[in-house]
């Protein structure tokens, strides 16, 4: 042996990992939801982009402002402050005001995680406190929809007005497929809700790209992929045996799963680990409950559209999912 | 049933993990045997429960083979030289626990031959199954997987039970360690014998050796061996850690949970593994009791690999040397496997009697940040007692011990699988393993 001996250090076991971080998990769903950004600019051009600018802003600004210490990048590196200006962002319509953006990822990290505690303590999901805070602050910014195709170039006039200010008036509305099936009782061609092809928020569109990603991020055990299957597949059965006792009052599953938010929420929040059951148990039920409250609240609430709700009211619901779900112990 | 078990056909636990099993490096070396060194230390304590009472004092002469420390108390064992010399004295010692602890030590004699004299074997057809369990605790004999529980206790069958089954556990599932695989391989014959001798002695009626599918030529060379014996079977098993865990093993074959608080009696099964098999049969065959091991010594700060023969009481320093010393790159050295051994911080520890591997390692120790539990619920899917690690992390740092012992802290193995899978790095087995202390200290006062 060499007469120097190599100074070792002492741990506990075990002296092996799998190799998985936190922060590589939040990577993972960053990654994914580049496709999803790129598919919302090729259908709403540059706003898109600017929006998720916004977002990130918001969110990493509040995280940087209010949590102190932890070195120069503190708590940002973790990755999470950008997961939730991302998701926020997608889940916004192409014409909202960059302004109310950035107030949106602000409150969402400050309101939705920070004030719980920090990462791994929020009751519910940080993304959608913040989307749900525009909405009830700004019901008209939130629910005014633009069509897709309009020029890479082309912004609405209210992206960049400032705050508080009247938002120009000649801005070219349209109808979500959703809010058509329920007012109008139109159902949009599943061709155009699978490639995305159709009005609604940002991220919302192209079905086929959120089907792709979900799968990317399942089959690499990313996140937990009973939260996702359960509740998409609550959403078709319940919707299609509503559709099969009244046809004409209620779409059938394909045009349920493909439109609105739904696929969106249940690929990346749904399956957000903090907010969501720990327990294998409890991720079915959490699923068939965000399935059912999304069919519940779609067909017959006075929304056309209800994920957001849905998800938030299940993320209430959470600890005590967890509490009676708890494992059986082996021999027991 | 796990639905994996319909398609791979291999029987198996629920939950666990596939870490790599890293064993290329010493599966298919020869056991050899290591020449002997100058000093040895034997711990008085090298085994579960009372420490041995040492029956030698300084300038004794001993010779290898003869008793130095007798067991004190039921749960306990004997304890003998492995080589010819002298006591130099009982002195306080690095022990692989990280503790100083009391050991005969004995410099060896260097103009002796160290041939064993004056054992005999005995002839244990004529002894009774009491006589049996104190011979078998004079030879110091202790389960070779790791926990080295005597042999005696196990071996005897407490009144008013029965033994129906007994496993042999050739799993192997620590990454790195291949002594067991090595045994299978080169003494298949003499595991089947040891396995027939624990049936007879247990009254059992059936014997299964399991033996995870990463070991083909173990599979092979036991089922060669066992020359159409009806009443033994050999199972192959999935490969997943902690296959070798007791429980996990008994789940495996017969598809039954040892009840939580309760031992694999219970069930009329008893496991011991294929090492104190093969040292049983040396026991009855030649009388020598149990003076020597074998240690698996790999990873990649080793510069050769072997699987050795190893007397006991040798210092770590001299194993390591013999196999061509440590790179310079070496961060730690683990007595036992990557996922339950422990990590030493001095090279002066003897190899005691439950060490099967050493280890050591070039990585820098994994001292990763501590993040935050972001729920994802790995540590649930991973824990094969089917805990929940996150909750009872919690609930030990913030010292619910009767919270803890509700949620059947005290039913952990230890395995490590939780802190393995654990994406925000949180320290879980070894919160589980204060968890556990704090539950007994509870329960005492």
């Amino acid at each position: 042996m060499s007469p120097r001996e190599p100074q070792l250090s002492i741990s506990t076991a075990p002296f092996l990992n799998s190799g998985l971080g936190t922060r590589r998990l939040m990577w993972e769903v960053v990654f994914a939801l580049v496709p999803v950004v790129a598919a919302a600019t090729w259908f709403f051009g540059l706003a898109a982009i600017l929006v998720v600018l916004a977002t990130c802003a918001g969110a990493l600004g509040a995280e940087r402002l209010l949590v102190p210490g932890r070195g120069a990048a503190g708590s940002l590196r973790d990755g999470s402050a950008l997961t939730t200006g991302l998701l926020l962002a997608l889940t916004l319509p192409p014409s909202i005001p960059l302004w109310m953006a950035a107030l949106g990822g602000a409150v969402g990290i400050g309101l939705g995680k920070l004030i719980w505690g920090g990462l791994g303590q929020n009751l519910f999901n940080p993304a959608l406190v913040g989307r749900a805070f525009l909405q009830a602050a700004f019901p008209g910014a939130l629910t005014t929809w633009t069509a897709p195709g309009r020029g890479l170039w082309n912004l609405a006039d209210g992206t960049l007005a400032l705050p508080f200010a009247r938002a120009g008036v000649d801005i070219t509305t349209t109808a979500t497929p959703l809010g058509l099936a329920k007012f109008d009782g139109r159902v949009t061609d599943p061709g155009a809700l699978l490639l995305g092809n159709t009005a609604g928020s940002l991220g919302e569109t192209a079905a086929v790209v959120l089907i792709v990603c979900g799968l990317y991020l399942g089959l690499r055990r990313v996140f937990d992929w009973r939260l996702a299957v359960s509740t998409l597949a609550t959403v078709a059965v319940a919707s299609q045996a509503l559709h099969l006792l009244r046809p004409d009052d209620y779409p059938g599953a394909a045009f349920m799963l493909l439109s609105g938010g739904l696929l969106f929420g249940a690929v990346f929040m749904v399956t957000d680990p903090v907010t969501s059951p720990i327990t294998p148990r409890g991720a079915w039920i959490f699923g068939c409950g965000v399935g059912l409250l999304v069919v519940l609240i779609r067909l017959f609430g006075g929304l056309p559209e209800g994920v957001m709700y849905a998800i938030l009211l299940m993320n209430g619901v959470t600890p005590l999912i967890n509490r009676y779900t708890q494992p059986r112990r082996f021999g027991a | 049933m796990n639905p994996l078990h319909a398609l791979t056909g291999l029987p198996t636990f629920r939950h666990g993990i596939h870490p790599d099993d890293m064993k290329e490096l010493t599966r298919s070396l020869a056991i050899e045997r290591m020449p002997f060194s100058a000093e040895y230390v034997l711990p008085l304590s090298q085994h579960t429960g009372a420490p041995s009472r040492p029956l030698v004092g300084p300038g004794a002469r001993v010779e290898r083979g003869q008793l130095i420390a007798a067991a004190d108390g039921y749960v306990s064992t004997a304890l003998h030289a492995p080589v010819t010399g002298t006591v130099r004295g009982i002195e306080l010692r690095p022990h692989p626990t990280g503790k100083q602890l009391p050991a005969i030590v004995i410099d060896i004699d260097p103009f002796d031959s160290q041939r064993v004299r004056g054992i005999a074997p005995r002839d244990w057809d004529a002894l009774t199954p009491d006589e049996i369990s104190e011979a078998v605790q004079a030879a110091g004999l202790v389960g070779l997987g790791g926990a080295a529980f005597p042999s005696h206790v196990k071996l005897h069958v407490p009144e008013g039970k029965h033994v129906q089954f007994v496993i042999l556990n050739g799993c192997e599932c620590e990454p790195y360690l291949t002594c067991d695989h090595r045994v299978m391989v080169e003494r298949a014959p003499d595991v089947v014998l040891g396995l027939r001798k624990i049936m007879r002695l247990t009254g059992a009626e059936r014997g299964y050796i399991g033996v995870e599918l990463n070991k083909p030529d173990a599979i092979e060379a036991l089922t060669a061996a066992l020359d159409g014996d009806g009443a033994i079977e050999v199972v192959p098993l999935e490969v997943k850690y902690p296959q070798g865990a007791e429980k996990m093993l008994i789940d495996a074959i017969f598809h039954r949970e040892v009840p939580s608080g309760k031992l694999p009696l219970d069930l009329e099964v008893v496991v011991h593994n294929i090492g104190t098999a093969v040292a049983l049969v040396d026991l009855v065959r030649s009388g020598i009791p149990l003076i020597e091991r074998i240690v698996t010594v790999t990873g990649p700060g080793v510069r050769r690999p072997a699987n050795l023969v190893v007397p006991v009481g040798t210092l770590l320093r001299e194993v390591l040397e013999y196999c061509g010393g440590l790179h310079d790159a070496t961060r730690q050295v683990i007595l036992g496997g990557p996922m339950m051994g422990m990590a030493q911080k001095s090279l002066d520890v003897p190899i005691v009697k439950g060490v099967s591997g050493v280890l050591a390692l070039t990585e820098p120790a994994p001292m990763i940040e501590e993040e935050p539990c972001i729920r994802c619920g790995r540590c649930l899917e991973a824990c094969p007692m089917f805990l929940n690690p996150s909750r009872l992390s919690l609930l030990v740092r913030g010292e619910q011990s009767d919270a803890l012992s509700t949620l059947g802290m005290l039913d952990c193995c230890e395995c490590a699988s939780c802190s393995f899978v654990c994406p925000s790095h949180i320290p879980l087995v070894h919160l589980m393993r204060v968890g556990k202390a704090m539950v007994r200290q509870s329960a005492k006062s």
